[in-house]
């Protein structure tokens, strides 16, 4: 009965798939480098780019009014405050590693970390 | 299932039980920072559906969700993740319970995978972002554990429902 509900197959294919996620976030920690530049999007286009070295406070105005306040602070960077409904972009804490990024759908805002070299460069993360 | 009415009967159950279940993990507030992670209770409808009924129920129930619920309490851009998930899960659901080696588990947690994969893949194409791929290691676990759950729970009611099918009438 027992191997009925939970098969031999069953076990392999989630034993593969759980390999694969434990590839994956070595690989993203072992391909991480550090953060230069903060580059804020919205809807796709590049708005604003800040120094991570320098502290900084800054309100970005996302689609349909809304607005995210930016916060930069010793060498990461996080949403302070959001007028989108869920908030998921103030609860996704700080990022400083090259390739993070938080986002609030509502408002399309990406924050993203870029590497030290050109704040530009749409080739950061993996 | 021969009978027309029993079939609308089923489709209409079963696309009821997903709606309250969609409704009901709205009521949970996240649990978790990363957006997506989540059980996904609804697909406990569709797993079931799968088994119970097979695909074409399957997809219905799914579909009719997606609409249904954005039309309900949703917005244009959730629609687009959620149809994304849904379509590549259920494909996913399906091919994987043809191939015919795999129990509920499995399936429903291939779809779990599948589901928050699509979505990260359309939450890149939306806002025109690739830096979206940090979360997918986080993504891919949480669909791994809530895929899991869905089809143990899954595969218990189908089981249920069978018996009890048995027992009165043939579903």
């Amino acid at each position: 009965m027992k191997d009925r509900r939970l098969r031999r197959a069953d076990l392999i294919l989630i034993a593969i798939l759980l390999a694969a996620g434990v590839l994956m976030s070595l690989g993203a920690v072992l391909l991480s480098r550090d953060g230069g530049t903060v580059v804020v999007r919205v809807d796709g286009e590049v708005v604003a780019s800040y120094p991570l070295s320098e502290d900084r406070e800054a309100e970005i105005a996302g689609v349909n009014g809304g607005v995210n306040r930016l916060v930069i602070r010793d060498g990461s960077a996080r949403i302070e405050e959001a007028s989108c409904p869920d908030r998921l972009c103030v609860g996704m804490g700080v990022i400083r590693r090259a390739g993070q990024s938080i986002i609030c759908l509502p408002n399309r805002v990406v924050i993203e970390i870029a590497g030290s070299g050109a704040p530009e460069t749409d080739a950061v993360s993996e | 299932m021969k009978n027309p009415a029993k079939t609308v009967a089923l489709y209409g159950l079963l696309t009821a039980l997903a709606l309250i279940l969609s409704w009901l993990e709205a009521q949970i507030p996240a649990f978790f920072a990363v957006p997506g992670v989540k059980l996904g209770l609804a697909n406990l409808a569709v797993v079931t559906a799968l088994y119970l009924a097979g695909a074409p129920c399957a997809c219905a129930v799914s579909l009719l969700r997606i609409v249904l619920v954005s039309v309900l309490f949703g917005n244009s851009a959730a629609f687009a993740y959620s149809l994304a998930g849904g379509v590549f899960s259920l494909l996913v659901m399906i091919l994987l319970k043809k191939a015919g080696r795999f129990g509920t588990v499995a399936v429903s947690v291939c779809g779990g995978v599948a589901h928050v994969t699509a979505q990260l893949a359309a939450a890149a194409v939306l806002t025109g972002t690739s830096a979206l791929g940090w979360y997918l290691p986080v993504l891919w676990f949480s669909g791994i554990a809530a895929g899991a759950v869905i089809g143990l729970i899954g595969g218990e009611l189908c089981r249920a429902l069978t018996r009890a099918g048995r027992k009165g009438e043939k579903l």
